[in-house]
């Protein structure tokens, strides 16, 4: 009886996938500091896990201000208006960077390079800039938040825009109506539970994002965090800790039963 | 037409809904902007800067590339080391998560629960822990990627191991597999494809990750940002954005490919 | 009255989808269009409104060129002439109510319609043509939640509330059943009799031809093959245009042999 030979494996390739990518990990973990650790790292770590499970349940409410809850406050407040100023103004950019609003393959084709650059410019690097413009502070923060959420919100959104039914919109040129009256009647309508959808979702992405922006003077709960860190106040980073891990979570409760509400 | 049917005519709903929703949403758009202090004037004086800023910006100072490309380096030297860490240590909490690797609800539900609990905080935050741990260098930053990078590939990979085939499960049970046979033959192979795209899918996001931590002195090219806007040296910043946005991208279009040929 | 003027059109890939048309359709008439699938009934019922461009000749409807009418005119000439579509094109996330009152929107400024708020006559009228349809109970329900044979009534509402002078109707039964089907057209055939408003349907099925029109005109192969009253579309007639049988009701739509015709 012939038995079938074990199939060849093409050897040449796998060396060359395998060997590169042992060459990338040797590059990558020969240049890894191994002798970086400080002396006090491990008193340093205790202190961190003591304050964190310690918290400083005083800071929770402060009658001068400067406290938690207005730190959480203004984080929220960054993120709410951030997400809606991205949500209104990556509209047109969705349209023009969806396929079935336009004719002309290169408008499309810019449009959706846009919006990849916009996407790829970090937010923190955006906050840095519009602290130059309109100096340090939640404002910044908005700003920097409303302008690199059009990345992701414009894509989302044009896709949405791609999948309509393209029925009514015939329905209502037949009636005389024009462009404008078209995308309001038959287009509005289709695409606006999917956006709804799309922009608390990118909300609770600008929430996590919005606490991070005071590291660097952008306003939210970032700035006393880091201070409390820089002054090694672990009780406090803790009782900060836990109220941003706290409101994360509660509105990706609030925002997740509101988007199954809406499609 | 007919005036005899009028009283068979439906009531129209009442739109107290519509109109409430809309109220609320005005009012935490306002509360926000109070919070924030976020006005048009404050934009429109803003304004200037920001053009003046972005005008300084071109032309980029090229030569400066040499200065930064040793923190570039660093950059995706960062982002592989911390993503590969992230990737091993998924692997075990991928399986502890999955409800029909582990049925008993007290092993995978802590282990979810911890894993979210993670999630929810951001990577630049934990780069500012275990900067205050190790201090200044690339070592924390590698360290808060690789969590960070836990975070997303074992939530990925939890989630596909769930949805697999039932069938080759309860073959391997029949044969009488121990618990670690039974996760490699029967598991292990229908979700290492999509394993390796959920590791390329988190390394794209750690390169925009790491190219940023070094704000908090975690090490990368994040640290020119401040160096250079210290000094208001704007063509050596927009070198630093056209750089990595030059180098995220390459990487995108690399790791993409990889992707679609896995899958 | 619609009148074609030597129209001709040939598609960018060089199909021909109308050769040489000429044909006039009097106010008040049923015409239904009768042919072969791809015999260019579509072609040439949306070259009526315009939603497909000719490419020679011209086309007047109540004696204007629509053919050579600019952005606005042919909005002002499109208000008059409804139009119903074989997947009723209705917005189904929206109330059935809104979606008559989309046929609306001619008549009002681009301002108005942003807002979505519409006169309380347009409102009126919209019920009223709701009524003639049998539908008006459903006014506030979304559309998504109607029968296909509901849907189509609304639409058919829609053209009303338009103020048509016109209803173009492109295959309005092909997805329907037959006894929906039989509502559709009695609800045409009404509206065709009681308000005098010219009706074009296109149909493939050559029996409900017969059982509503009073005119009926055979396409084949972007042709004019056949033009002239019910009772001279013979069954006989039609198998020697066509070289064999167009479909009827009773049949089932696959086991006639499919002859190319473009």
């Amino acid at each position: 009886m012939i038995r079938p030979q074990k199939p060849k494996k093409k050897i040449g390739l796998y060396i060359l996938i395998y060997g590169s990518l042992l060459l990338l990990y040797i590059w990558a973990f020969s240049g890894v500091p191994m002798d970086g650790f400080k002396d006090t790292a491990g008193q340093i770590s205790k202190a961190i896990f003591s304050g964190i499970f310690s918290p400083d349940w005083d800071y929770v409410y402060l009658p001068e201000g400067e406290d938690l809850l207005r730190g959480l406050l203004d984080t929220l407040a960054i993120a709410v208006l951030g997400t809606f100023i991205s949500a209104i103004l990556c509209i047109p950019f969705a349209f023009w960077a969806s396929k079935n609003m336009n004719r002309a393959r290169f408008t499309t084709g810019t449009g959706k390079f846009m919006l990849s650059f916009i996407r790829t410019f970090p937010e923190l690097v955006m906050a840095l800039l519009f602290i130059k413009a309109v100096g340090p502070g939640s404002f910044a923060g908005v700003l920097a938040l409303g302008l690199h959420s059009i990345g992701m919100l414009g894509k989302l959104f044009s896709e949405e825009v791609e999948v309509i039914d393209p029925g009514p919109s015939e329905a209502l040129a037949a009636t005389g109506a024009n462009k404008i009256q078209t995308l309001r009647l038959a287009v509005l309508p289709q695409v606006l539970p999917g956006f709804i959808s799309y922009t608390l979702y990118r909300f609770e992405i600008n929430l996590r994002s919005a606490s991070i922006l005071g590291i660097i003077g952008a306003g939210g709960i970032g700035t006393p965090l880091i201070f409390a860190m820089q002054s090694r106040d672990w009780e406090r980073v803790g009782i900060i800790l836990l109220g941003i891990i706290v409101m994360v979570v509660l509105v990706d409760m609030i925002s997740g039963f509101l988007r199954k509400r809406v499609v | 037409m007919s005036q005899l049917a009028e009283p068979l005519r439906p009531t129209p709903p009442r739109k107290l809904k519509l109109y409430f929703t809309i109220f609320l949403l005005a009012l935490f758009l306002f509360a926000s902007a109070y919070q924030t202090n976020s006005t048009f004037s404050e934009l429109l004086t803003g304004l200037p800067n920001m053009t003046g800023l972005l005008v300084d910006m071109v032309p980029p100072n090229w030569a400066y590339i040499n200065n930064i490309t040793p923190a570039m380096l660093e950059t995706i030297r960062m982002a592989v080391v911390g993503t590969t860490i992230g990737a091993v240590f998924a692997i075990p909490i991928a399986l502890f998560s999955a409800s029909n690797v582990f049925q008993s609800f007290w092993i995978w539900y802590p282990v979810r629960f911890v894993l979210n609990l993670v999630r929810t905080i951001p990577e630049l935050l934990l780069a500012a822990i275990f900067v205050a741990i190790f201090g200044l260098g690339p070592l924390p930053g590698i360290f808060a990627l690789g969590i960070f990078s836990v975070g997303i590939i074992a939530k990925l990979t939890y989630e596909a191991i769930e949805s697999i085939d039932k069938g080759p499960l309860e073959s391997m049970t029949a044969v009488g597999a121990n618990k670690l046979q039974w996760i490699r033959c029967a598991v292990i192979p229908q979700i290492s494809a999509h394993f390796i795209t959920y590791v390329l899918y988190t390394f794209e996001v750690n390169i925009r990750a790491a190219a940023i931590l070094g704000l908090v002195g975690a090490g990368g090219i994040g640290l020119y940002y401040d160096r250079t806007l210290g000094f208001l040296e704007y063509d050596k910043v927009s070198t630093i954005i056209l750089f990595t946005l030059v180098v995220v991208l390459i990487i995108d279009y690399f790791s993409g490919k990889l992707r679609e040929k896995l899958l | 009255m619609i009148e074609f003027k030597n129209v001709s059109k040939t598609y960018p890939n060089g199909t021909k989808g109308l050769k040489d048309i000429n044909v006039t359709i009097n106010p008040g008439e049923f015409v239904v269009i009768v042919g072969l699938s791809g015999a260019g009934k579509s072609t040439f019922l949306r070259s009526i409104n315009r939603l497909h461009e000719v490419t020679e000749g011209e086309i007047f409807v109540g004696g204007t060129s629509i053919t050579k009418a600019n952005g606005k005119q042919l909005r002002r000439m499109r208000r008059d002439i409804g139009m119903i579509f074989q997947q009723f094109n209705l917005v189904k996330r929206t109330t059935v109510i809104n979606n008559v009152l989309s046929g609306r929107v001619g008549y009002h400024s681009t301002f108005r319609t942003m807002l979505g708020i519409y006169p309380k006559a347009d409102t009126e009228l919209a019920l009223q043509s709701l009524e003639r349809v049998n539908l008006v109970e459903k006014a506030y329900t979304r559309s998504d939640q109607l029968s296909g044979g509901q849907q189509q009534r609304v639409s058919i509402a829609r053209t009303l509330a338009q103020e048509a002078k016109v209803i173009l109707a492109d295959e309005p039964v092909a997805s329907l059943d037959p006894l929906t089907t039989t509502q559709v057209m009695d609800d045409l055939k009404k509206i065709n009799q009681e308000l005098g408003i010219t009706t074009i349907v296109n149909l493939h099925f050559i029996d409900i031809a017969r059982q509503y029109a009073t005119r009926i005109i055979g396409l084949n192969a972007g042709e004019i093959v056949f033009d002239g009253p019910v009772e001279e579309a013979t069954d006989q007639k039609l198998a020697e245009i066509y070289g064999q049988k167009l479909e009827t009701t009773e049949e089932e739509a696959k086991e006639v042999p499919y002859v190319a015709t473009s």
